[in-house]
């Protein structure tokens, strides 16, 4: 680990214009900072310290939406009275998400910008990745790709984005806020991640001197009854092989108005759109139905050597979460 | 007599560990870009002088002279650095020092009163829930923060909340066993 200087923000403008320096990086809850620092993936000249920035942990909640401010923690979101009942998916994913020490340390902003795990991008020692440095090639592709993603991958990069709860987030449509010196703007959170490109090294579309100051989840129906299903190989305190967030309106055994998220499978939170327009009308109860409707949104996989098996697992899994969240599991 | 060697050397040690960052620094740009902050461990106060890169777990075991929390992986997988910031759990390997000036520290060697075990300590024995005790500093100060949270009602509630804590010995069933017997005890 490079030395740096520290500075901390008392404000957010404070912050913003230490973020302005070159060679400065925001650190909240320093989960993953610290690794990045420890791995050499990343080498800032000066760290800025956001944690006493007052009102940027608040958490809050009215007939319009949740409104979720970047330094909130993990363990704090997932145990809020209201999250717990009018966004269920929410406090699921965050209590499946690292264990009770990390939750209790990680910001909820931070959280999305979380990198991949794959091996190669965290390798002690650096290995091609195109990811770690550019033009180095992707190991993964031909190497160890049983954790790669099926969905919009490209040969720069196969590896999957690890958050659980953006992937709730996606299936609860909902949207970022991001703050700069020219002022604020907000993202959907579903366009926040970028899929791999050669073109750009950027994972999300947070642009430079830029940073979270919130994330935002509008209010409804369906969101009071989303669930959110994780497949893993260990029961706690491992990354998904699949995940699923599903939110959607029981119309007296109905599906109307689905959303379906799925983790695990892509390098952001991947919406199953086509599966989630064939569910339209569809009966809970009728699971050849369900599957066939979430058949349709793998049919644009594109499997590696030793991944395969996410497509299968990762239809079963969407049915199990839709049985869920229609009271049938 | 044996109880006032152990005293001297511990207080020995803060000097000996200074000495040898002092000893060992280098006239590079590390050297300057270090932090004076008071790090609050145990109700005690210790002024110290901490690179700004050095975790709380590398402060606290070789600038403090603390070694009763482990280093084990140093990435925020094993949980043997646990320890508690203003009273909830965290991991120190994953903690800049220089981050946590004036706040409340509680680290193993904060947990008894004088020659009288912490519940969850004794629980620990009793109950066998250690083999070559490299986690157990962590496994204990995570379970201390477990039942106050209220999370060992059960042995999967305290299967699930103690997951963050590895153990290579795999004493699982002893250490659920040992935490459940402390469940709702209004001293932990």
């Amino acid at each position: 680990m490079g030395p740096f200087a520290i500075a901390r923000s008392s404000s957010l403008d404070d912050a913003l214009e230490a973020t302005a320096q070159p060679g400065a990086m925001l650190i909240a809850g320093g989960t993953e900072v610290l690794n990045w620092l420890k791995e050499g993936i990343v080498a800032p000249s000066l760290l800025v310290d956001i944690n006493a920035v007052p009102g940027l942990a608040d958490v809050q909640a009215d007939a319009s939406g949740l409104r979720i401010g970047a330094l909130a923690r993990m363990s704090d979101v997932a145990a809020h009275e209201l999250v717990q009942r009018d966004y269920p998916a929410i406090s699921q994913a965050l209590l499946k998400s690292a264990s009770p020490q990390i939750r209790n340390m990680a910001s909820m902003g931070g959280n999305l910008l979380q990198r991949t795990r794959c091996a190669y991008f965290r390798a002690d020692t650096p290995l091609p990745c195109n990811k770690r440095v550019g033009g180095t090639g992707c190991s993964a592709r031909l190497g160890e790709d049983r954790a790669a993603a099926i969905f919009g991958w490209t040969d720069h990069c196969i590896a999957t984005h690890p958050s659980d709860v953006a992937v709730a987030f996606a299936g609860l449509d909902a949207s970022v806020e991001l703050l700069s010196a020219q002022g604020v703007r907000t993202v959907a959170l579903d366009g926040f991640h970028l899929v791999p490109d050669r073109a750009h090294a950027s994972e999300t579309v947070l642009q430079p001197g830029e940073m979270i100051r919130a994330i935002h989840v509008p209010a409804s129906a369906a969101a009071r009854n989303s669930c959110y299903l994780k497949v893993r190989e260990r029961a706690s305190y491992e990354f998904a092989l699949v995940s699923v967030a599903t939110a959607f309106e029981n119309d007296a055994g109905t599906i109307r108005g689905a959303r379906l998220a799925m983790g695990g499978v892509a390098h952001k939170p991947w919406r199953l759109r086509a599966a989630e327009a064939a569910l339209e009308g569809t009966s809970i109860a009728d699971d050849a139905a369900l599957r066939r409707a979430i058949e349709q949104s793998f049919a644009e996989a594109r499997l590696g050597r030793h991944n395969r098996f996410k497509v299968e697992l990762g239809i079963r899994a969407a049915v199990r979460a839709v049985q869920i969240a229609g009271g049938r599991a | 007599m044996e109880l006032s060697a152990v005293t001297s050397a511990a207080a020995l040690l803060p000097t000996i560990s200074v000495r040898r960052a002092e000893a060992t620094a280098q006239p590079s740009p590390a050297a300057a870009q270090k932090t004076t902050l008071d790090l609050h461990v145990n109700g005690a106060v210790h002024p110290v002088s901490v690179e700004n890169r050095a975790t709380l777990l590398d402060a606290l075991r070789d600038t403090i002279g603390l070694t009763g929390t482990k280093k084990g992986c140093d990435r925020g997988e094993c949980g043997a650095c646990t320890i508690h910031i203003d009273g909830r759990r965290v991991l120190s390997c994953l903690t800049l020092a220089v981050m946590t000036d004036g706040r409340e520290i509680t680290t193993i060697e904060g947990l008894a009163e004088g020659d009288q075990l912490h519940p969850v300590q004794t629980a620990f024995i009793e109950h066998d829930a250690f083999q070559c005790g490299f986690c157990t500093s962590g496994q204990i100060m995570s379970a201390v923060a477990c039942i106050r949270e209220g999370h060992a009602a059960s042995d999967d509630e305290v299967r699930e909340f103690m997951s963050g804590n590895i153990c290579r010995c795999a004493a699982y069933p002893q250490i659920v066993a040992a935490v459940r017997s402390c469940s709702g005890m209004e001293e932990i």
